[in-house]
Parts: C-alpha cells; sequence; structure tokens
C-alpha cells in the first residue's frame, strides 16, 4: 500500500499486504476445467475456417497451385493467393525499425524458408480448409537449401539480439593471456530450438468497414496493434484485440506473427469473420525460433584460479532476409570478474525463417557454453567448481565498471550448495555411483539475467461503493500475470483484492508493454503501483483540504491508504473510509493514472540483473548412456518476490527447460531440403515428468532500490540459464566425458 | 484430411466384407491411423470401425496355460491383469513402457502390431518414400537416419518397426488370429511383419480385408514367468520410442540356461527374433561371459544404414543388460518405470 507524504514520495511497506501473498492463480478453476476460452475457443456468428498451405521447399519459387482442386473440394469458399490477396497498405518486407520483422504474407511466388506459408484456404468447415489445403499440391522450382552454419560465408552484424553491439570489450585481451598460467579454449553447439507453447497461434478476426476485432493469443497488444495498423492502412484505434490468456507464449507471441496477419487478410477477402489456427508443424518456421549456435569460448587464468582473460565468440545464423542474431556471448558480460573480455559474433544467412527471441535469448545458448567452459576451466586450475566461481566473484559488473543495484549470489551459492549438498562432491569424475551401480555425477552454474523494465501504463478508479478498478493491457502467458498484478493493484490502491475489480488482456485498456525481457512484472507492476499513488494522492488531497474529515490539515504527516481507509500517518486512529470522501465532495468516484519509463540516472549508476545458482545431479547408466536428472536444487535472487508460488513455478519452468536443453531440444534438420523432420511432439522432445523427479527452487531474500519503484526483478527466463550448464557438467562428472554439443545424447556417453 | 466414408459393422462377417472393399481401413483406436489421416500419409475412403464388435476385447487365460488377447483390448487393459502379468511378465512390462499412460489406455492389441514405422520420412509427404509410394526411392537414406535399421533392411526402406508390445510376444512365439473374405486362418506373429526387400510398400502378410480378431500366447510362453525381462533404451525417461529395446526369457536350472527367448526391438522393420542367440545361450552358465557371446551373435549380421552405428554396440549391450535381468529373476512387483534403465528407483509410474 503506499504511503503518501507530501514532501516525501512513496515508499513501499508490506505489512499486511496482498504482495507476497502465494496466492492461486485466480483463473485457475477455468482452465482446470476446460472454461478458460483461449483465441481458438472463440467463434462469432458467420464465422469461416482457414488453413495455411505451406511450403515443403526451402528455397525457389511456387511455380503452380492447383487452386481449380482446392475450389472445387466441397465446403471450400475461397483460396488466397499471390494473385488475389488484399492489398496491404505496407509491403511486408517493409523495415522502419529493428523490431519490424519481415513477415510472408503472399507477397510473391518466392519461397525462403519451409513451412512459409504459400496460400490460405478458407472454407466452411476446419475440415474442409485442411483438405482444400492439401489438393493445392504445389509445384515448386527449387534450388539447393542452405543449411547449417558451415553453408554460407559468415558476416559480422553491427547489432545483435534487441540492438546491443556485436562486438564488445574491455581491458587488455593480449596482456590477459600473457599473465596466464592456464588457457583453454573449447568450442561448443547448440541447436536450433522451436518454441511450442500448448497453445499454437491462433486467431479469429472479424472485419468491420475498417474496424477489425480479433482474438489472439499476443505478448505485446499494442505492438501488435501498431503492426496491424500499418499493414492494414487504419488507426490503430480501429483494432480491437483480446487476449486474456495465452497458453504459453516464450517470445514467439512477442511479435504477432506472418500467419496471425494472414488470418486478419483471409477475413478481409472472404468478408466473415475467420478463425485461422496453426497446425503443431506450422509452427516449425514463420513463428520464429532459436538459431543453433557454435560458440569458440578462450580462457586465461593464472596460477590461483583467478581469470585473467576471456573471450568468447559466437556464430550464429540468421534468415536471407531478415536479422536476428542469437546474443550468445553477451553471457560472458555480466558474471566472472575478469580484467579483460572480449565478445564477438557473426553469423551466417540460410534458408531459414527468421530467428526471434526465444526464452533467454542469448542468454541461454551462451550460459550453457560458458557455464560448460567455466568448469572446464575450474578442472584446469585444480578447483573445485564452485570455489572456482566464487574466486572469480564480480563485486562490480565485470564490462563496466558499475556497482549492482543489489546482488545476493553469494547466498544463491551458499543456500543451494547447501541444500544440495555440494561440499560433499569430490573433485575427480566417475567416482559415484548408486545403489543400482549407475553413475552419478554432480554439477552446478550460475544463474543470471538483466533486470529490465519497459515504459508502461495504467489507470485506478476508487468508487463511492468502497470499491476499485485497476486497468491495463498486460498479458497472461500462463505465468500467473493477472493474479500478481492484482497484487501489486491492491496494495496500490489500499484495497482488499476482494474489493479490487482487475481489467487486463484487451487492447482498449492502457498500454502495459511487452510481456517479455522477463520484465513484465516491473513493468506493469510499476505502472499499476504508480496508478494507486496517484489516485490515492488525489483522494487525500480532497481529505485533507476538507475540514469535515479527520485528516484536515494532516498535510506534511501525510496519510496510509489500506483496507480501503485513509489514516493519518501519525496517528492511525483518525481515518475514514475512501467512500466518506468522495460522498462529501460529492464524487461518484477519482480516478487517477500511472506512466513509468526506466529511470535512466539508475540505469546509468547502476548494473541491475537477478542472479541464481543451480546444482544438479544425473545418473548415467555405464552401458548405456542413458542420462537422468535425478535432481534439480536452484536458489534464485529476484528483488521483491510479488507471489511467491508464481515465482517458484517460473523458476521451477526455466530449470525444466534447462533438462531440455542439455538432453533434449532440438530440430532435427535434413540438411538437403531444410524441412525440420521432428515438427511432432511425438519426436520433438521436451521432459516429460518422469524425467523431473526431484526439483526445488529456493527464493533467496533480496532487497533492491534501484531497479523500480517495486525492487522487483524479472524471473520468467533465469531458471534456464545456469542449469544447462549445471547438468552438462554433472554429466561429465558422472562420466568423464565432456560434451561440447547440445543437447547430449546417449551415444556420446556411452563409451563406444 | 480427405473425406472418407465411416462404416460400423454389427458383426465380423460384415466386417471383414466391408473391410475387403477398395482403399478400405480398420479403425480400432486410431491412434496412429488419425495421425497418418491428418498429415495426409493414409487417405482410405471407407473407414470400418471394429470398436463394437463382439468378443474382441476379451482376454482369455487359457486352460493349457497360455492366453488369448482379443484384437480390440486397450494395452492398458492387458498390462494391469494381473493374472495375464503374472503369466507373461515381459509382456506387461513391455507395454507399459510404450507411449503414455493416455494412448495406452486407448491403444489396441491389433492397433499396437499394425502401427506405421516412425521414419520421418514416411510421414513427410514431401519426401520420397518407397512405402508410402512404391518406387520414389528412400529419403531417409543419406538423412535424419539415427534411429533407423541395423538389421534387415534394404536399399528400398531403411525403416524400423518402433512397438514395444511385439518384442516379448515374438519371443515369446505368440500366434496372430485373422479372419479374411476367405475364412480365419493363423499366422506367427515372427513371420506376421515382412522386410522390406525390394517391396517395403508390403509390411506385413495380410491379405486385403484381412482382420486381426486375437493374438494368442502358448502354453510354453507361460514357462519363462520367472526369469523375463523387457528392457528399452529411449531418448527421455519415459513417453518415448524405443532407441533399442530387448526382451530375455530364459529358464534356468541349477544356473544353467536350458531354454531362452530373445527378441530386440527398433533394430528392423519387424520385431527380431535372434534364434541364433538362443541357440548359443543353451546349455551355457547364465553368466556374463554367456550373455555378451550370445548379444554377439544376436547382432553379427548388423551393420548401420546410416548415422546409427552407435545402435549395434547398444544393441548388444541391452541384450546383455536384458539377459541379467531375466537370469536374477523376474521381480515381484512390476518396476515403478517399467523396462527402464531407472527402474530401480521409485518414482512416477
Ligand atoms: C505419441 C505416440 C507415442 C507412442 N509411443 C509408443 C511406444 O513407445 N511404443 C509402442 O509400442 N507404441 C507407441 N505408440 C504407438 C501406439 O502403440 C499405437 O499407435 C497403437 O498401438 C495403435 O493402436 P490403435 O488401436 O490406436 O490403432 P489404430 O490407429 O486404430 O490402427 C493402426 C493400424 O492398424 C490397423 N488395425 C487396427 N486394428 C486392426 C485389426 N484388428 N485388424 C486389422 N487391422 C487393424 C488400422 O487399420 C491401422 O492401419 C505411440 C503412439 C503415439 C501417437
Ligand atoms: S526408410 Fe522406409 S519408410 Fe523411411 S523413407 Fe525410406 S522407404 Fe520410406
Amino acid at each position: 500500500m503506499p504511503e503518501i507524504t507530501l514532501a516525501q514520495g512513496q515508499a513501499h511497506i508490506r505489512m499486511g499486504s496482498s504482495i507476497g501473498q502465494p496466492l492461486t492463480r485466480w483463473e485457475g478453476v477455468l482452465k482446470t476445467t476446460g472454461t478458460a476460452r483461449f483465441a481458438a475457443d472463440q467463434h462469432q456468428a458467420g464465422m469461416v475456417y482457414a488453413c495455411l498451405a505451406v511450403s515443403s521447399i526451402a528455397r525457389g519459387r511456387v511455380t503452380s497451385l492447383d487452386v481449380a482442386a482446392a475450389r472445387a473440394h466441397p465446403g471450400v469458399i475461397e483460396v488466397m493467393t499471390p494473385a488475389n490477396a488484399p492489398a496491404l497498405a505496407l509491403h511486408p518486407d517493409a523495415k522502419h525499425h529493428p523490431f519490424m520483422f519481415r513477415l510472408d504474407l503472399l507477397q510473391s511466388d518466392a519461397v525462403r524458408f519451409a513451412n512459409q506459408p504459400i496460400a490460405v484456404v478458407i472454407a466452411q468447415t476446419l475440415e474442409a480448409a485442411t483438405e482444400g489445403a492439401a489438393l493445392l499440391a504445389p509445384r515448386y522450382e527449387e534450388q539447393p537449401a542452405r543449411t547449417g552454419l558451415d553453408s554460407a560465408t559468415p558476416f559480422t552484424p553491427p547489432f545483435i539480439g534487441a540492438g546491443s553491439p556485436g562486438a564488445e570489450s574491455h581491458g587488455d585481451i593480449e596482456a590477459g593471456f600473457a599473465a596466464a598460467s592456464v588457457r583453454i579454449e573449447v568450442e561448443y553447439d547448440t541447436p536450433a530450438q522451436y518454441h511450442n507453447p500448448m497453445e499454437p497461434h491462433a486467431i479469429v478476426a472479424a472485419w468491420d468497414g475498417d474496424r477489425l476485432s480479433i482474438d489472439t493469443p499476443s505478448q505485446g497488444m499494442a505492438m501488435a496493434q501498431q503492426r496491424i495498423a500499418g499493414l492494414f492502412g487504419i488507426s490503430p484505434e480501429n483494432i480491437h484485440i483480446r487476449s486474456p490468456f495465452l497458453g504459453g507464449g516464450f517470445g514467439c507471441k512477442g511479435m504477432i506473427s506472418g500467419p496471425q496477419i494472414l488470418g486478419i487478410m483471409a477475413a478481409r477477402l472472404v468478408g466473415r469473420p475467420v478463425k485461422l489456427v496453426l497446425r503443431r508443424e506450422q509452427m516449425f518456421g514463420p513463428v520464429g525460433h532459436r538459431a543453433p549456435t557454435r560458440q569458440t569460448l578462450h580462457l586465461g587464468a593464472d596460477a590461483d584460479g583467478q581469470l585473467t582473460a576471456l573471450i568468447h565468440h559466437a556464430r550464429t545464423a540468421t534468415s536471407t532476409f531478415d536479422d536476428f542474431i542469437e546474443p550468445a556471448a553477451n553471457a560472458s558480460h555480466s558474471l566472472y570478474a575478469s580484467p579483460a573480455i572480449r565478445t564477438t559474433h557473426d553469423a551466417v544467412r540460410i534458408d531459414t525463417g527468421t530467428p526471434l527471441f526465444m526464452r533467454a535469448p542469448g542468454e541461454a545458448p551462451g550460459s550453457a557454453a560458458l557455464e560448460s567452459a567455466i568448469d572446464e576451466m575450474a578442472l584446469a586450475c585444480g578447483m573445485d567448481p564452485l570455489a572456482f566461481r566464487l574466486k572469480n566473484y564480480a563485486d562490480v559488473a565485470p564490462m563496466t565498471g558499475k556497482p549492482f543495484s543489489s546482488k545476493a549470489l553469494r547466498a544463491c551459492y551458499q543456500q543451494g550448495g547447501e541444500r544440495f549438498g555440494w561440499a560433499a562432491r569430490p573433485t575427480a569424475p566417475r567416482q559415484m555411483r548408486d545403489a543400482n551401480g549407475m553413475l552419478v555425477g554432480w554439477g552446478m552454474g550460475t544463474a543470471v539475467f538483466p533486470a529490465l523494465m519497459f515504459p508502461a501504463q495504467a489507470a485506478a478508479v476508487l468508487r463511492r461503493d468502497g470499491s476499485g478498478v485497476v486497468e491495463i493491457g498486460a498479458h497472461d502467458m500462463g505465468q500467473g500475470a493477472w493474479t500478481a498484478l492484482a497484487q501489486i493493484a491492491a496494495d496500490a490502491l489500499g484495497l482488499d483484492r476482494a474489493h479490487l475489480e482487475f481489467r487486463s488482456g484487451s487492447s482498449d485498456l492502457p498500454d502495459a508493454g511487452i510481456a517479455g525481457g522477463s520484465a513484465h512484472t516491473a513493468s506493469a507492476g510499476s505502472a499499476i503501483h504508480g496508478a494507486g499513488a496517484d489516485v490515492i494522492a488525489k483522494l487525500a488531497a480532497l481529505a485533507m483540504g476538507d475540514e469535515a474529515s479527520p485528516l484536515f490539515g494532516a498535510g506534511n504527516a501525510g496519510v496510509i491508504a489500506r483496507g480501503g481507509r485513509l489514516h493519518r500517518r501519525d496517528d492511525e486512529a483518525r481515518s475514514e473510509t475512501y467512500g466518506e470522501i468522495l460522498a462529501r465532495a460529492g464524487l461518484e468516484e477519482i480516478a487517477g493514472r500511472g506512466a513509468v519509463a526506466p529511470d535512466q540516472a539508475a540505469q546509468a549508476a547502476y548494473a541491475m540483473q537477478a542472479h541464481g545458482a543451480v546444482f544438479a545431479e544425473v545418473t548415467v547408466d555405464p552401458d548405456f548412456g542413458q542420462i537422468r536428472v535425478t535432481r534439480l536444487v536452484g536458489a534464485f535472487a529476484a528483488g521483491t518476490v510479488i507471489n511467491p508460488r508464481m515465482v517458484r513455478s517460473q523458476y521451477l519452468g526455466g530449470m525444466i527447460w534447462g533438462v531440455s536443453f542439455a538432453l533434449h531440444e532440438h530440430a532435427a534438420m535434413d540438411k538437403r531440403s531444410g524441412r525440420t523432420m521432428n515438427a511432432n511432439f511425438a519426436e520433438y522432445h521436451v521432459p516429460v515428468n518422469a524425467d523431473v523427479p526431484s526439483i526445488e527452487a529456493i527464493l533467496v531474500d533480496e532487497h533492491d532500490e534501484h531497479v523500480n519503484a517495486l525492487g522487483v526483478k524479472g524471473v520468467g527466463e533465469i531458471g534456464i540459464t545456469g542449469t544447462v550448464g549445471a547438468i552438462a557438467n554433472a554429466v561429465w562428472h558422472a562420466t568423464g566425458v565432456r560434451v561440447r554439443s547440445f543437447p547430449i545424447t546417449l551415444e556420446q556417453v556411452m563409451g563406444l | 484430411m480427405n473425406r472418407f466414408d465411416y462404416a460400423r459393422p454389427a458383426t465380423l462377417a460384415e466386417a471383414v466384407t466391408a473391410g475387403a472393399l477398395p482403399n478400405a481401413a480398420y479403425l480400432a483406436s486410431g491412434t496412429n491411423l488419425m495421425d497418418l489421416m491428418k498429415g495426409g500419409v493414409a487417405r482410405p475412403s471407407l473407414l470400418v470401425d471394429i470398436g463394437r464388435l463382439p468378443g474382441l476385447d476379451r482376454i482369455e487365460l487359457l486352460e493349457d496355460g497360455g492366453a488369448r488377447i482379443g484384437a480390440m483390448v486397450r494395452n492398458a487393459d492387458l498390462a494391469y491383469h494381473p493374472a495375464f502379468a503374472r503369466r507373461f511378465p515381459a509382456v506387461a512390462e513391455a507395454l507399459l513402457s510404450g507411449a503414455s499412460a493416455q494412448l495406452r489406455n486407448a491403444a489396441t492389441t491389433g492397433g499396437n502390431l499394425l502401427q506405421r514405422t516412425r521414419c520421418a520420412y514416411f510421414y513427410d509427404t514431401a519426401s520420397a518414400c518407397n512405402k508410402r509410394d512404391p518406387g520414389a526411392g528412400c529419403d531417409a537414406v543419406g538423412g535424419e537416419n539415427r534411429l533407423h535399421a541395423i538389421l534387415g533392411f534394404s536399399a528400398q526402406c531403411i525403416a524400423t518397426h518402433p512397438s514395444d508390445f511385439c518384442v516379448p510376444l515374438t519371443a515369446l512365439d505368440a500366434v496372430v488370429e485373422l479372419l479374411g473374405p476367405q475364412g480365419p486362418r493363423e499366422v506367427k506373429l515372427e513371420d506376421f511383419h515382412l522386410l522390406p526387400g525390394s517391396t517395403p510398400e508390403r509390411e506385413t502378410v495380410l491379405e486385403p480385408g484381412e482382420l486381426i480378431t486375437a493374438v494368442r500366447l502358448p502354453a510354453a510362453a507361460a514357462d519363462f514367468a520367472a526369469h523375463a525381462r523387457y528392457v528399452k533404451i529411449r531418448e527421455r525417461t519415459s513417453y518415448a520410442f524405443a532407441v533399442v529395446s530387448a526382451a530375455a526369457c530364459l529358464r534356468l536350472q541349477g544356473g544353467v540356461v536350458t531354454q531362452a527367448r530373445i527378441a530386440l526391438g527398433s533394430v528392423a522393420l519387424k520385431p527380431w527374433r535372434a534364434r541364433a542367440a538362443e541357440a548359443a545361450l543353451c546349455g551355457q552358465r547364465a553368466d556374463a561371459a554367456a550373455f555378451r557371446q550370445a548379444a554377439e551373435t544376436a547382432l553379427q549380421d548388423a551393420s548401420p544404414s546410416g548415422d546409427n552405428a552407435f545402435k549395434i554396440e547398444l544393441a548388444r549391450r541391452v541384450v546383455v543388460r536384458a539377459l541379467s535381468l531375466a537370469a536374477s529373476g523376474t521381480p515381484a512387483r512390476l518396476p515403478a518405470l517399467p523396462a527402464s534403465a531407472f527402474s530401480g528407483e521409485v518414482a512416477h509410474a
């Protein structure tokens, strides 16, 4: 609840607050009973169904489509191809800013990656649309596909990820290596991975003149509005997006994708509401992915195990027609104190869909390689991996020398290590067996993720009946944003949760920024906090200026909002309800707004990031090389915890994704055709319950005065980082085999 | 999916008449067939639903010690049938190592035998596949073939049959009961699936319209109950097809093998009975050296069909493990993780 004094800003007090409570998701019952309506569950009168036809070649052009056969199929209404696709106001290949990604919207017959949309069939039923798409039987003029990291000449990108420089360095690298008595140079490979939320991209689009109404999952409704507005030449206000629930996003719903736009175009073409849902295999291509990397790490350390130099180079791949460069090497910027660090990137252009942000973009593959290399260096220095990390602990940000806004990483190491029992670990590999003779190994990794924040806005209203409303166009990806943000809102308004109406998930509400970069709680939460402070301040001003109020003249003493009442700060017995204040002022309600942006001064002064330490135990069958992660313990510090249940579930989910990255997940691409051969859930493996028999997340206490008003850092992505390396290091510790290619598969460790 | 007719015959006779119509397919639970239809790999014009035919859902434990399993018996119902599992523990273990609980609740005996290969190029209609389209070529050769065959393959097809269930069944001399337009007949499961040769499109000995009505285990199969195991290597702890699997069933007398049954899974386009290895093992002491020797014999004709040479040594080790586990005796209870390398642990069942 905000504590308002006229002289000072707001500070946060937590006693009796909603923040910090482990509430369950408010929509939990809806989801477990199947009554939550996701985009694909929506239905509109007169609605018809669209199905994409996608390319089976990776490069070339479509020479013919049997449109007649598709049209002749009973139920088919229309076939949308480059010949009849509605004209757009903006070319799909236009790129006015780095976040405008080029889309495939039937602008030509060219094919630039496998699974690119080449037509859309619209029909009375889903079945008819699907069969219509199959009947198109495309013919192609095919050119050889360029696949893999060696299939083209690399170029050096000036910018990577969300716009960081492609090469950065600090200190004197040559001097660092000259001072080193131990040097290693190692190369790690990570594969292409595809975001596969349970809910594929889906849209129900309906036009009314030049007004557009859509149901679609989105991690960034305001950005989607802008993009759609630009493409169709309409005003963003004419577009209403409803996105109350996402069945997962992981980055692939951050930017509106080509297939979603095709659904809107189809609706325009046939003049009726259209539903388009991607098939699982269509998730592998047009909606982004995590690019493969090949990373080289060159480390030097002195005789005491102190790093003297660190070079991290990442080769990655992007599409032939757009730029997204996985910023993998930047993982080496933030963790280990080396007097000299250099990170560089290069990339090849291959015949693939454009890669995009995927949960912990850059950090995930970068951390996998870095944390493995650090383990290799600890061994080369004859040190325990945790002792080596502590020896190289960064007390200030390694690249910039800035102090950290807060950093409880030592506590993470300590609490995680203790819980795991790390101290009992033998340094040499192949020393531990379980009762069945299985090899057992322990490994660890450090987790890190930047604490980001984006501009966001919120609105708050207090009503005479004692209730309040908070409105924000926030995005619930399943992470529990509705619940956690409503907790912040309840405190911001000084109301019990039951008296608060929380409106979210719709584009006609204030822009909450994008749900990405693990920044949604920080951004949207701060905006809500600000809106609450604003409306409470207005209410307090009314009361303090009203002679009839017990708060009259509270002035410099200030007031506290709690339980629907304002209290005098210096005498809490003097209070009155919001309703009383509004009634006397003759008001039905009073409104406030919050708008936040990152604090430039704080960002200039401090390095801001969340930290963690992950400890893994693996069991490996010595004959078969089959690996199982039998225990995972992660300890994370990420500032204020709004809802420990949600936060823990983010950490667990992140760590499980780490298991996936380390042991399972990869797109099996046919190098000849450029097609992904395991584009289904039977063969694109992610962990199942039996792969995660024991997993724990420890929430390490941390207070941060600088990141934002709430002291919140992000928790959504950090769990993957650290975990992949921890598992790889445990596999080495179990088997004595260092696998430098992910995922680690059984033939690499079965001792052939 | 193409448009198709749907028939739900009431009698076996009606079913086989309908099943013999051109381009008809029997529909059991559809866990494989529906996937194939959605992907355009199978395009039947008539689905003959055998789900309500009388008598196909019975598990009969025969007086002589054998068993007769109706074609529509669900995999889960069979595995959890206590008396069946006691007589044929390796079969129950294999069943429970397959797919997921949800799939096992649906998947049927007949459907499991007739499930198609998991070769990715077979499922991808844009790829060349001799099995789908005779004479088209085989894109698995030179492609993603890490999990493909190491035994019995041909230049025309290097795919495997992925069933777990079929592996102990083959080891135990199971017999498939068929009913066709020409009447009933029986085929040994070992002879039921065909190796690809130059006709990979011919997968089994089934004639058009022939229906599997039951699978029978002979009385002698129950003699192995005390020493029968199934081991399955997979790329995650559960819910994955086998990389390689093996069933081993032994009869021992004073530490000496008097009879052995060995079959391997996911190594060839049919469940692979290792008869020479069985013969070599008879009369030997049940020890590591003999098991390794048997494994060498079982794989003596193996060769890589692509990036899968590791499967050969892996298969040998799986045979050794299965034999060792079988020799040390069938556990009183099915392990929490059936057929798993990690079955020692008590974890998720
Ligand atoms: C994701 C996934 C994972 C799986 N993992 C495994 C695994 O690990 N191990 C394993 O062994 N299996 C696995 N399976 C395969 C599964 O066991 C089969 O799909 C199932 O057994 C098929 O049975 P069904 O009743 O659904 O057959 P259907 O799909 O209905 O039929 C399959 C085929 O058999 C024919 N058919 C069915 N019954 C008869 C009959 N009585 N007579 C003649 N023809 C018939 C049908 O026409 C069709 O061609 C998996 C399947 C999936 C989808
Ligand atoms: S291996 Fe067999 S099933 Fe696979 S593509 Fe070749 S012919 Fe088809």
